[in-house]
């Protein structure tokens, strides 16, 4: 079951790839929080239940409510254009991302004997570099957050791996994605929506050498 | 003493947030400054004791948090001329007073922590604190370099967390307790090779973000020209030292495990290039705080030479790290006087500073001389100890040019200074240039003499310090 969801969690990259719209951005987000839920509860079953409790409230709540309402909210009231603007083709990044599943997935062959199960790793990986990849090649700033987020998730998944063992770490990893989203997000695009008016990276060229 | 100095401090900052009062203002600041140093002492006098289960004050600990102790007090004066003289409003300044005494808080606690995670929740407080002292000036600018900053230092401190992770896949026996420095030094001869080298990559690459360092010292750099002077000052001396802890700490484990030649390699390419990323900016750039900001990179590449030779150059790492905190503070609390007489940080605006501000000139000149390692600088004493490191390790390539690029770095920072204090301004009006006291570099001469102290004639305590902070490491 674990291995189904984790799949269909790599599909949402290659969509996420070829999304133009940054409403499909988030409801990838929002996807990607359900099936993250349904990793936890399998994966996490035998933990402490007050903190199961705390990581399935934080995965359902926080990251397939709260923040992609947030965002949602962010983009209305700072009334950014729809669309995600990339510099690449989308044909590109589908391709891109492609590989670096591909890449994660040969890089895998050269664990041996670990306890951790191969499958985390690929996918938190090629996670963490799709969330990269989205973050240098869009233009708006409110991109860059989307696949900060996507990089998140990634963590998330990689901290599960040995999250029976060391829910410490699980704990850690949700302490970061509240830490970013409400920073990241409450504050700054609030702040960059108020000062700068067109929400760009091209606004951001000032300071340099 | 821990579990009081935190909260009592986090009280003090969030009083000083909610505070309107000049008075009560100015009382907070002097408690938190007399905690501070009451809590230094205790830490000082309780070597190795382990607290809270997570803190222990090692030699390290100890050593940066005398030095965070002695830069914070002049730093908290120079502020408090630095928001006097812009007229800041009470609630700017109650932001300022509030995110600093945060920062120092947090920085102090990161030192003292045993645990690699509570050692990554701490490094994760000092974005947020920092990012509001850079905010400080609210304007187009500020908000850019904040937003920089804070997220090259999200997306560094998740890399922290991935090579955390990978650490922890790489142990045989997973535990709450396991992630202690202690218990991986312990356990180092039995780690996984192939996790704990991306541990490593991940973990390194995530703090250069805080140490300044290629490939993530662009953040840094917006964050110490941003700032106000007095917390660029913190930014490029403890906040550094913070991420040197954190590195440390994971390379005495490393250095006791197969990996020791394969950490030193990657250690060695990343100080390479920041010392060239830092010489080819420096002989470009044209913004005096930007130019210091740079020569923090160079300092902290050869800082990680020291550390890839081994042998003496550990000694002199440390050495070097801690006199580097007391002359780069130095600079950036005069360039704050800089500042108030030209309103410019161009180079092209400033000049002739002999003349306005002798005593402030003065110490722009020596601070010249001790930063680029001129004796009777103690810079030149651990420098010098790096490179014989590094002719003992047979780098000598590395060292020829090393030496070249710190040669071009000497000359740049020449010819900048010497355009600050003798070439005339052009198009400056000095009809009503601000006086300033001479009084306000009192700390700075101070800085400048306890260099050459710890570095010609260090104390025998000074010393046991610092070999007791390196004894774990191979010979």
């Amino acid at each position: 079951m674990i291995n189904v969801l984790l799949i269909i969690f790599t599909i949402s990259l290659l969509y996420l790839s070829i999304a133009d719209r940054l409403l499909t951005y988030i409801k990838i987000l929002a996807f990607q929080g359900i099936i993250l839920f349904g990793v936890a509860f399998i994966e996490l079953i035998q933990i402490n239940p007050v903190n199961l409790a705390l990581v399935l409230l934080e995965t359902i709540v926080f990251k397939t409510i709260l923040v992609p309402l947030f965002l949602n909210y962010i983009i209305k009231r700072n009334k950014i254009t729809r669309d995600s603007e990339p510099f690449l083709p989308n044909f590109i990044s589908l391709i891109v991302i492609t590989l670096i599943i591909i890449i994660t997935f040969l890089l895998s062959n050269n664990i041996v004997n670990s306890s951790i199960s191969k499958i985390y790793f690929i996918v938190s990986l090629s996670t963490i570099f799709s969330g990269l990849y989205i973050i240098s090649t869009r233009k708006k700033i409110i991109t860059h957050v989307l696949g900060y987020l996507v990089i998140e998730n990634g963590v998330f998944i990689l901290s599960l791996a040995v999250g029976s063992e060391m829910p410490l770490l699980v704990d850690l990893g949700i302490l970061l994605d509240i830490f970013a989203s409400v920073f990241l997000l409450g504050i700054f695009v609030n702040k960059i929506g108020d000062i700068l008016k067109d929400v760009d990276v091209d606004q951001l060229k000032n300071l340099k050498d | 003493m821990i579990g009081i100095y935190l909260p009592g401090a986090f009280v003090i900052s969030g009083l000083l947030f909610f505070n309107r009062n000049r008075i009560f203002n100015s009382i907070l600041i002097v408690a938190f400054l007399i905690l501070q140093w009451v809590f230094t002492v205790y830490e000082y006098l309780h070597v190795n004791i382990a607290e809270l289960n997570y803190f222990k004050p090692d030699s390290l600990a100890i050593l940066l948090l005398v030095t965070l102790s002695i830069i914070s007090t002049p730093a908290i004066y120079h502020s408090h001329i630095y928001l006097t003289s812009k007229k800041d409003t009470p609630r700017n300044t109650a932001i300022y007073y509030a995110a600093m005494v945060m920062l120092l808080t947090v920085i102090s606690a990161a030192y003292l922590s045993n645990h690699i995670a509570v050692t990554w929740i701490f490094i994760e407080m000092t974005t947020l604190s920092a990012s509001a002292l850079i905010y400080h000036r609210r304007n187009n600018r500020t908000l850019e370099g904040t937003w920089k900053y804070v997220f090259v230092c999200a997306i560094s401190i998740t890399f922290v967390f991935i090579g955390i992770l990978f650490l922890s896949f790489s142990l045989h026996q997973r535990g709450g307790d396991s992630l202690t420095f202690d218990s991986l030094l312990a356990n180092a001869a039995t780690i996984n090779l192939f996790w704990s080298r991306l541990a490593f990559i991940f973990i390194f690459t995530g703090l250069t973000a805080k140490l300044g360092l290629v490939p993530m010292y662009t953040a840094g750099i917006d964050a110490k020209d941003k700032a106000p002077s007095p917390a660029g000052a913190l930014l490029s001396s403890v906040l550094m030292n913070m991420g040197f802890v954190c590195f440390f700490r994971i390379y005495i484990v490393f250095a006791n495990t197969a990996l020791h030649s394969w950490t030193n390699n990657v250690i060695l390419i990343a100080a390479l290039l920041s010392i060239f990323v830092a010489t080819v900016y420096m002989v470009k750039v044209k913004n005096i705080k930007r130019m210091l900001a740079y020569s923090s990179i160079e300092h902290m590449g050869l800082i990680m030479l020291g550390v890839a030779a081994g042998g003496i150059g550990y000694y002199a790492a440390i050495l070097h790290l801690i006199l580097h905190s007391f002359i780069k503070s130095s600079i950036f609390f005069q360039i704050g006087q800089v500042y108030r007489i030209y309103k410019s940080k161009s180079i092209y605006d400033v000049g002739n500073y002999f003349k306005y501000n002798t005593t402030g000139a003065v110490v722009m000149l020596l601070c010249f001389i001790w930063v680029t390692a001129m004796p009777p600088s103690g810079l030149f004493i651990s420098e010098l100890m790096i490179f014989r490191a590094l002719f003992q390790a047979h780098y000598i390539i590395v060292m020829i040019v090393v030496m070249f690029l710190l040669t071009m770095i000497i000359w740049a920072f020449g010819k900048n200074i010497f355009k600050l204090l003798f070439a005339a301004p052009v198009g400056f009006d000095d009809s009503n240039v601000e006086r300033i006291n001479p009084i306000e570099s009192l700390s700075q001469f101070i800085f400048l003499g306890l260099i050459v102290y710890l570095g010609i004639n260090p104390p025998v305590e000074f010393v046991t310090l610092i070999q007791e902070t390196i004894k774990n490491l191979p010979k």
